[in-house]
């Protein structure tokens, strides 16, 4: 176990607590660059999805995990971000240009939506979220110039650097594409944590009115995460229409919505790390349960195959047993792991006890 | 008459959203909770209700069928919050709408495994029938649908004015802690509401079966459209949530009738969407702002 005495300003706000942690991410960030000589192309090609799931996370987790505003629709800002990718690189743009101009597009339109939306709260925003995700849906079936309509748009090859980037002929190029957009955008986020509006979003996620007392424009705050928010979550859409290769309507249901804010759930809200976690889960179960399910035919002869809907079943239990047992998330599991090993021989059981609460009623806001 | 056509089917069709909105505002109002399970505990009683009712299952007779369901879904209901729901007591609201929706995917997987994904239909004694008055007409069904929805509000709503029972209901749904004080049983009384909520959501799922089909995934946007429904009539509120289903059920086939192709579907959840932006607290609004 390691003391830390702070002994300027700094040290409470650097990116690495210390020698130690920067080289725990050195050697995370050694292992990524080096996963494709590690990993076949199929899992790499999981892992690339892992990577884009993990920015949708880290969109969503900064609205509702610090900002604590819940959105039920950030799929829909997943479709502004690929069909504008898509849209303007048919037409002739460079993919970079493309990929900056979706992040801002789904900004702008989410700066312009969340004025009225975000004078809801709670239970009230979840549901106006969620209508603005099954809206979407038929926006985008109407708006045929720009999505295809019910047919879809397939996804250009990405030529970068003088290089062409396909998800099937080049899958280690795409990977590393993924790899450098979700870095730089989760280096800005934990700097955005650190400054000023990033201080002031955790003051409204944890209570409006004392915010609003320390002199926080509670308002500008929401609309500025959740105009964010969008925007991180449009370049994960873009990415995402070139992993799929082709997207139409339904690869942003309102079921993506939900899914997307389980995964936040479950990886732990109000950790940045929770957005890792809870992607790792949402792409891999399927693929453990595809596992499990040849080992269970060949061994023990029950055919799991005759239920459809496992992997979204075993999904939701884990959600469920998540929410009961342990809010925080897989985050917060990680959490009492390493502390119990920092404190090796006197960790206490009470440790993370949770505080009783009572419901207060929402009504009187 | 083509309006009027179109009007009788649009009510017949908002009942149904009506009675599965009331199924939300009795858990809002009793605990603030919102249960996104809601729709598929209707599919859950429609199911249900075909089991008992129709000649290739238990084939009993249409009253007693309805009954059962409602029974068995209501001891469901009660079950559900006595060894589920209780575990996340106290914690915030939020908690409980991801548990919902969890367990909404949980009910939908279970009821794909028990009875399969092909659409299926209830078989009522009256179906078929119709009644003509001049040049419109009514079927039975939708004219069974709207009395007994009509009854069914009614009861409620007298239920949580005149009771004992309806009325420390509301106040444990207005402030747990000082309800506890007045000796209140809190919990009991929330696993009573679910229990509650379980019998109207039978009751939805059986009139749902017997105007159409149903199968394992229908709760989930039928569900949504009927919350779309409460929070335009106003959470919390039982004859706002009876006019929110209808004013749902008529917009959709007027809307699909004379707007363009596609904008007929999104009709309700833009209607929901205006009320929501105008009238943040529903037609019927109880959230008043704090006073700091």
């Amino acid at each position: 176990m390691s003391n830390r005495f702070k002994s300027r300003y700094d040290d409470d706000i650097n990116l690495f607590e210390g020698r130690w942690h920067l080289a725990q991410y050195a050697i995370l960030m050694a292992l990524l660059v080096a996963a494709p000589w590690l990993l076949g192309t199929y899992y790499l090609g999981e892992l690339t999805a892992v990577l884009v799931w993990s920015l949708a996370g880290l969109g969503l987790m900064l609205i509702s995990g610090h900002t604590g505003q819940v959105s039920l629709g950030h799929a829909a800002f997943m479709a502004i971000g690929a069909f504008t990718n898509l849209a303007l690189m048919l037409r002739g743009w460079h993919f970079l240009p493309a990929l900056l101009a979706s992040a801002v597009t789904s900004g702008v339109i989410g700066a312009i939506i969340s004025r009225p939306i975000l004078r809801m709260s709670g239970i009230y925003l979840a549901i106006a979220t969620l209508a603005l995700s099954i809206i979407i849906e038929d926006v985008a079936i109407i708006a045929e110039p720009i999505t295809g309509g019910v047919a879809g748009v397939f996804a250009p090859p990405i030529a970068l650097f003088g290089m062409e980037i396909d998800r099937y002929a080049t899958p280690e190029a795409f990977y590393y594409l993924c790899l450098a957009v979700l870095v730089l955008v989760t280096l800005g986020y934990l700097n955005l944590l650190r400054s000023a509006s990033g201080r002031s979003f955790l003051a409204v996620r944890d209570s409006e009115v004392s915010a609003r007392a320390l002199g926080v424009n509670v308002a500008r705050a929401k609309t500025l995460s959740f105009s964010l928010s969008c925007a991180i979550t449009g370049l994960a859409g873009a990415l995402y229409a070139h992993l799929a290769q082709a997207v139409n309507y339904e690869s942003f249901l309102v079921l993506i919505s939900i899914t997307l804010l389980l995964q936040v759930v479950i990886g732990g809200l109000g950790s940045v790390h929770g957005a890792f976690f809870g992607a790792i889960v949402v792409v891999l179960l399927p693929q453990l349960i595809a596992i499990a399910r040849d080992f269970f035919d060949n061994a023990a002869g029950i055919k799991i195959a005759a239920y459809p809907g496992m992997d979204t079943a075993l999904f939701a239990l884990l959600i469920l047993l998540m929410v009961i047992y342990e809010p925080r998330g897989l985050y917060g599991v990680w959490f009492k792991v390493r502390t119990w090993l920092q404190l090796f021989p006197l960790y206490r059981k009470g440790m993370f006890r949770r505080t009783r609460t009572y419901l207060k009623t929402e009504r009187q806001r | 008459m083509d309006i009027l056509q179109l009007l009788v089917s649009g009510i017949a069709n908002g009942c149904i959203y009506g009675l599965l909105a009331l199924g939300f505002v009795l858990i809002y109002k009793a605990s603030e909770a919102v249960n996104f399970a809601q729709g598929d505990m209707m599919m859950l009683g429609a199911f249900l209700g075909v089991t008992f009712i129709n000649t290739s299952y238990a084939d009993l007779p249409f009253l007693v069928g309805i009954t059962l369901a409602a029974l068995i879904l209501g001891l469901f209901g009660y079950l559900l919050d006595r060894f589920v729901l209780r575990a996340i007591f106290g914690q915030p609201q939020f908690a409980m709408v991801i548990l919902t929706i969890a367990l909404g995917f949980l009910i939908r997987f279970v009821a794909g495994v028990i009875w399969g994904h092909d659409p299926t239909s209830l078989e009522t004694p009256f179906i078929g029938l119709v009644w003509t008055v001049g040049e419109l007409i009514i079927p039975v069904v939708d004219a069974v649908i709207i009395i007994t929805t009509v009854a069914l509000t009614a009861i409620l709503y007298f239920f949580f004015a005149r009771t004992r029972l309806g009325v420390a209901m509301q106040a444990s749904s207005q402030n747990q802690m000082a309800a506890y004080y007045m000796g209140i049983p809190v919990k009991r009384i929330n696993a009573i509401v679910w229990a509650l909520s379980g019998v109207v959501a039978a009751i939805a799922g059986v009139m749902f079966a017997a105007k159409g089909a149903v199968e394992p995934s229908v709760g989930l946007l039928f569900g949504i459209k009927a919350f779309a429904a409460a929070v335009i009539g106003g959470l919390g509120s039982l004859p706002g949530a009876l006019l929110g289903g209808l004013l749902v059920g008529i917009v959709e086939p007027f809307a699909g009738r004379y707007l363009p192709s596609g904008v007929g579907q999104i009709a309700p959840y833009v209607l929901m969407l205006l009320v929501l932006i105008l009238r943040p607290g529903g037609l019927f609004a109880q959230i008043s702002q704090k006073k700091v």
